[in-house]
């Protein structure tokens, strides 16, 4: 069990080590120079067409595996179109969008409970 | 008696000269034309010949240039038996006459002819009136180009199985042809190029013709399922005298629409005992409600089986919230399929576009047993194919299915013991509660982008809600997947005349003209008429906004002002990244930007109330309470709001 804990704090500090080579402004202007908006939306925020990425649920390394090789409907973008260090610097701007207010704090979005 | 004036040719071009002064003078601030230089002046003067023909006494044999009763006035006669409150059309000479005796005859009401700017537009125009308010418009057109600019709407109605009433002017004998004009707008067959996707045609060549075809039209129209037809009226019976013999004896045939057919009773029998049996039966709704009775028919079906329903959306079939809204196709071990024109895809995945090469899996479980009643299976074309692929069923019930759904109702109940009751009820419990966590996914989903620019569609789809909700509303645009479906999961829908489903045949530029034609359906009703309006659809043809404020169509226009062609953003992308280059060029042929269009500036040259763009999120609940307030003053109003993507 401690050994998976450590595992654990061994692959977050890579992930923080490679969040924090990422360029969150070059990442911002790689997302919407390469269309990743036209799915996700302009702060990830998710549409019928792409996944909620923003703030990202992912690691950038595990961001990095989906987009090199996704499952579902999302082209696979390699390394010629898309380098490993964009997608750091992607990731480090996704990591910039702060989570949503929760519904229960938007009165329009709460009114909708009212049904 | 008034004193006869002759008027010579330059006598009636003096005339014209001084009534073309008193229009300037009207228009006041109109530039002036400028004269064009003498060498430009090219308009021969009559001849020596013409002119002293025009000052001498006529000769002593005058042909009569009148009539009181023009062929046409008896087509009026024929189109007013068929209860139709509306002709759309743009003006064309092939149909002159029955123009005139449809204004002046007919006296412009039942029908009343609607100003259209485009033959796209008067179609797609009477597709969304049908929907609202199931019955036919009748459309006018030149057989010729005419039809070929309503062909691309005349296929999305085929395609959507709705009945479009054409009428095409035509100049079939060659001797009646004055000009070139007229020439090029003949033709031999004027149906020919739309008969691929139209129900049936004729081209009449007498009166009592054209009255016994155009009934027996409507009625083929009127049977399910319902598609467009077509009947040229030639320009001669038109505008020739109606002949001694039809003024006595032409007569308008006796019109009685078809009941629907509805499924053989054994077949229908087999299908509810393997309903009732069912562990996890799932319906799926394509055009299943034809009527409005047809969402209480499914909704009695559902809750007696306790059975989830998936609606394809492409009609108002079941209502949103309700607990039965969902369900897994995965999970089910007996599929009924409702009017679903694509059985086959609802049951099986497909390769998605960004794989090489294509393959397809069923998601149905194995051994689960499939079954459709589908009125398409009573009819088809094979030109086309809006058909869909071949479905491998268990049980076919070649039916309209709001037609079979109460004798399929009573056998379900017939054959419920309270054991399987017991059971049907444990699985409505589950079914309700998921219903109800996914609403709630739904709500906390739409707060992601709240506050972004361009405007989220789930914040437009709550700010919108916010203040139609306690309205009598009717959403008449496809927000699926346009709009990321952000309404139909978000909005309370219940009546058939609050979503109108999908263009049929995916032809762009539906939209706006077949929002224009349910809000003129919606306008007797007093009904808020809301439509959710692509921009790259209105771009088609934008001038059905004049119709709109022409007529006073009273109806809400939200852009969806996204400033590209999106999906096809998406397949170039994709195209992009399977060629391994040039992902950055998605926006090249694309990209509607660059200038970026004004559409409120554009509603207001239409002359309709415009408003935005709107950028920031805070300012559209008030944009869109300032619209509201113009629409129901009787007007139409449009807000451009700039959007996200999707």
């Amino acid at each position: 069990m401690q050994r998976i804990f450590l595992a654990a704090i061994v692959l977050a500090s890579a992930a923080y080590a490679q969040d924090a080579t990422g360029n969150a402004d070059n990442g911002k202007r790689i997302f919407m120079k390469n269309g990743c908006f036209e799915c996700h939306g302009t702060v990830g925020q998710g549409t019928i067409a792409g996944a909620r990425i923003g703030p990202p649920p992912l690691n950038a390394q595990g961001l990095i595996r989906y987009v090199r090789r996704p499952p579902g409907q999302m082209p696979a973008f390699t390394e010629k179109v898309m380098s490993d260090q964009e997608l750091i610097d992607v990731y480090a701007y996704l990591r910039t969008i702060p989570p949503a207010k929760p519904a229960k704090d938007i009165p329009l979005l709460n009114d909708l409970r009212a049904k | 008696m008034a004193k006869k004036i002759p008027v010579g040719r330059r006598g009636f071009l003096k005339g014209a000269a001084g009534a073309a002064a008193g229009a300037a003078a009207l228009v006041g601030s109109a530039p002036a034309i400028k004269a064009q230089s003498p060498e430009r002046v090219a308009t021969p003067l009559p001849s020596a010949a013409l002119a002293a023909a025009e000052k001498t006494s006529p000769a002593p044999r005058v042909d009569v240039y009148t009539t009181d009763r023009p062929g046409a006035d008896f087509m009026v006669d024929v189109i007013k038996s068929l209860n139709f409150e509306y002709v759309c059309a743009n003006p064309g000479s092939s149909f002159r006459g029955l123009h005139e005796s449809l204004v002046n005859y007919g006296g412009n009401k039942a029908p009343e002819l609607l100003t259209c700017c485009h033959e796209e537009s008067s179609v797609a125009m009477a597709h969304g009136y049908f929907k609202i308010e199931g019955k036919p418009l009748m459309v006018m057109a030149h057989g010729t180009v005419g039809l070929q600019h309503a062909s691309m709407a005349i296929y999305n109605a085929y395609a959507d199985r709705v009945p479009i009433y054409i009428v095409l002017g035509n100049i079939q004998d060659i001797n009646f042809r004055r000009g070139d004009v007229e020439w090029a707008h003949s033709v031999q067959d004027a149906a020919a190029m739309v008969r691929d996707f139209t129900k049936w045609d004729d081209n009449p060549v007498s009166l009592s013709h054209f009255a016994e075809s155009s009934v027996r039209a409507y009625k083929i129209a009127m049977t399910p399922p319902y598609e467009p037809v077509v009947i040229v009226a030639d320009a001669v019976l038109q505008e020739e005298p109606m002949p001694e013999a039809d003024r006595r004896n032409a007569r308008i045939p006796k019109l009685a629409l078809s009941t629907p057919p509805a499924g053989d009773s054994g077949a229908v029998a087999e299908a509810a005992k393997w309903l009732v049996a069912a562990e996890n039966p799932v319906i799926v709704a394509g055009r299943s409600a034809r009527t409005p009775k047809g969402i209480g028919l499914l909704v009695e079906l559902a809750e007696t089986l306790q059975a989830p329903v998936q609606d394809r959306h492409f009609r108002m079939n079941f209502p949103s919230m309700h607990p039965l809204n969902g369900g897994s196709i995965a999970n089910a071990d007996v599929v009924l399929g409702l009017e679903v024109q694509d059985f086959w895809m609802a049951t099986h995945s497909m390769t998605p576009i960004n794989r090489l090469g294509m393959e397809s899996k069923p998601i149905t479980k194995p051994g689960a047993k499939l079954i459709t009643i589908y009125s398409g299976d009573l009819y088809g074309k094979s030109n086309y194919q809006d058909f869909g692929r071949y479905a491998e069923v268990d049980l076919s019930i070649a039916a309209d299915a709001e037609a079979t759904l109460p004798a399929l109702i009573e056998a379900c109940k017939k054959l419920i013991t309270p054991d399987r009751k017991r059971a049907m009820m444990e699985r409505g419990a589950k079914l309700a509660e998921a219903s109800r966590a996914a609403r709630e996914r739904d709500i906390e989903q739409a707060a992601y982008g709240w506050d972004a620019s361009p405007i989220s569609t789930a914040r437009v789809t709550v700010e919108l809600w916010n203040q139609i909700k306690n309205e009598d509303w009717s959403l008449v645009s496809d927000v699926n997947p346009f709009f990321s479906g952000w309404p139909l999961k978000l909005w309370d829908f219940k009546k058939h005349y609050q979503y109108l489903g999908e263009h049929g045949a995916y032809g762009i530029g539906y939209g706006a003209p077949a929002a224009v034609g349910a809000a003129l359906a919606n306008r007797k009703y007093g009904r808020l008429t809301v439509n959710i309006q692509c921009d790259g659809d209105l771009n088609y043809a934008p001038s059905v906004l004049w119709t709109a404020a022409h007529h006073r169509i009273p109806m809400l226009t939200i852009m969806h002002n996204n400033r590209a062609y999106h999906q096809e953003v998406m397949y170039l992308t994709d195209m992009a990244a399977r060629a391994n280059r040039g992902i950055e060029t998605f926006n090249v042929g694309t990209g509607i930007n660059d200038p970026n269009i004004d559409y409120a500036t554009m509603a207001k040259a239409y002359g309709m109330y415009g408003r935005g763009p709107i950028t920031d999120p805070k300012d559209l609940g008030p944009a869109i309470k300032d619209a509201i307030a113009v629409v129901k003053r009787g007007e139409p109003a449009l807000v451009d709001v700039v959007t996200q993507p999707r």
